[in-house]
């Protein structure tokens, strides 16, 4: 997976998790939870869609890498290479 | 027309999803109701047959108008030629205002006239005549009086759905919600009103999209596959922005603008009446949330992202169990009386992220296994967000948790939701400085607070709830 898949991939999600949210005006280092307004069933929504789209396990440990637009890229495609 | 909260006034049928000589069961959702703050699927608490609907879809008609007219089985007014009534709202246990029309007012019962067709009717329906005013003649009282009256669920032959009250609350539990009929629309398309909503979102005529539902139905997914990409990746870029980054309303389509704006009205109408005439007061407590915290990570390692716990969950849990040893806060103020309610039906805040905040009931929360009230919390906060909820879980809550941790602040004191008594707020769990055994060291945290009613409890009780809700948090195995 490369990074335009990843971003791809991670919009799709968010439409689906957060409808109104947009994606577009976020940052790539903004913390996604809060610049999106995303509670933590949100959140847990979101790391659901992206195990459901790619069968990754992502524990919850793991979650901080999630916080960040490009945090999520790297780390789907670090762990989808 | 049920009150679907104690903020409503009137609500818009926006597709009746049953149609005369349909049988429905109890617990069928038979209407979806469109309010300033959500759809609602409202349910029906007795099976039997459509006779007529007396509302057509997209009337907005107020509070208590009676929507249809339902035939019970052998039911008591099937003898009697009147037809049951249905959808009927229970009086509001404060007794404001009423737009209904066929509302019950106070009880006078002095010079009361009443015939005694009416007065057998009244006997079968388990209505007290005395407790009446009359509308007819002279203040006759007339047989619309007593099926208006009529709301108590001692008549088999009546359907309530209303504002929250132990009537509604003893009304138990709806049935899971049946699969959505298909209905049809303005053109002619059976179709789901999520796929409409979807439809109306996405910019696709539902009129051309090939049905995949039951009897050919219009469903979400034939909605989405129907829509343009562009329109998938990004369907709210063309709504107006209305706020910052969040765009459009959970409503969605035509009007959300204004949607919003009485929303925020009717919530500014609500909380005003709490504050007018609930005596509140406050509480906090701080609880240690290390022990729970611990256990939630080494449950959750152990799961698929699918099964995992989230904090919420188990503040909730924590909560509606702790009402078992202070009652006092379970319940609604019935004029100037407290009535308990047996039930735990926990109101859960959510917050929208288009502007305001919706309370649905997660039903029974105090029996629900973690994984259960795990499942259930974000059910209901999807669909919460997505703007369709069930008229019971609008009515029924007897106390409600917000949690506004996720947003970071440290603890928040609420509003209590007439009429029910009591709301409890938790802050954010995080890592704070913590004494301990003469040591100061780090521990998640979150602060607890309560709003309580004086009429129905004082500090001391509302102490030992918090006090309680803290216990049962130190043994998150056993929640």
């Amino acid at each position: 997976m490369n990074d335009d898949d990843a971003r791809n991939l991670i919009r799709s999600v968010i439409g689906e998790v957060a409808p109104e949210a947009d994606l577009d005006s976020v940052g790539p280092d903004e913390m996604l939870q809060e610049a999106l307004d995303l509670d933590s069933i949100d959140f847990l929504n979101f790391v659901t869609g992206l195990h459901e789209r790619t069968g990754l396990e992502i524990p919850e440990r793991e979650y901080p890498e999630l916080a960040t637009l490009e945090g999520c890229v790297r780390y789907l495609t670090a762990s989808l290479r | 027309m049920p009150s679907l909260g104690a903020d409503m006034d009137a609500g818009t049928v926006g597709t009746w999803l049953v149609g005369p000589g349909d049988v429905v069961q109890r617990g069928a959702i038979v209407a979806v109701v469109e309010t300033e703050k959500s759809t609602i699927e409202v349910e029906i608490f007795e099976a039997g047959v459509i006779e007529e609907l007396l509302v057509p879809a997209g009337d907005r008609v107020p509070v208590g108008t009676v929507l249809a007219h339902v035939g019970v089985p052998g039911g008591a007014a099937g003898d009697l030629a009147v037809p049951p009534s249905a959808l009927r709202q229970t009086p509001r246990p404060s007794g404001p205002v009423d737009t209904g029309g066929d509302r019950i007012p106070a009880a006078s019962g002095a010079g009361m006239v009443v015939s005694p067709v009416v007065r057998h009717l009244a006997e079968r329906l388990g209505v007290d005549v005395h407790s009446l005013d009359g509308s007819g003649p002279g203040g006759t009282i007339t047989r619309a009086d007593v099926e208006g009256a009529a709301i108590r669920p001692v008549s088999p032959a009546v359907v309530a759905v209303g504002e929250p009250g132990p009537v509604a609350g003893g009304l138990g539990r709806p049935s899971p919600a049946p699969t959505h009929r298909g209905h049809p629309s303005a053109t002619g398309v059976r179709s789901s009103p999520l796929a409409r909503r979807m439809a109306s979102e996405l910019g696709v005529d539902i009129g051309v999209v090939d049905g995949s539902g039951p009897g050919g139905a219009v469903v979400e997914g034939d909605v989405r596959r129907a829509a343009p990409v562009e329109a998938q990746l990004a369907p709210r870029d063309r709504a107006p922005v209305t706020s910052g980054r969040v765009q459009g309303a959970p409503a969605g389509g035509a009007g959300s603008d204004d949607r919003q704006a009485a929303m925020r009205k009717a919530i500014g109408a609500m909380m005003a009446r709490s504050k007018r005439e609930i005596p509140h007061y406050y509480l906090s407590a701080t609880i240690d949330m290390s022990r729970a915290v611990t256990w939630l990570e080494a449950v959750n390692t152990e799961r698929p992202v699918t099964a995992r716990l989230v904090a919420s969950a188990l503040l909730v849990k924590a909560t509606a169990r702790a009402v078992a040893s202070v009652p006092e806060v379970n319940g609604f103020m019935v004029g100037d009386t407290f009535e308990p309610s047996t039930d735990v039906h926990v109101g859960v805040a959510v917050s929208l992220r288009t502007g305001g905040v919706i309370a649905p009931a997660l039903h029974h929360a105090d029996q629900l296994s973690l994984d259960e009230l795990m499942a259930a919390l974000r059910d209901l906060v999807n669909r919460a967000r997505k703007g369709i909820l069930r008229s019971s879980e609008m009515s029924d809550p007897t106390i409600t948790v917000t949690n506004l941790g996720d947003l970071g602040v440290d603890s928040v004191f609420g509003v209590i939701y007439p009429p029910q008594v009591a709301l409890v707020g938790f802050g954010r769990v995080a890592p704070r400085p913590w004494a301990a055994d003469g040591m100061v060291g780090v521990r998640a945290s979150v602060t607890a607070t309560l709003s309580g009613d004086h009429r129905a409890s004082d500090g001391h009780r509302g102490g030992r709830f918090l006090a309680t809700i803290d216990h049962l948090l130190q043994r998150p195995e056993d929640l």
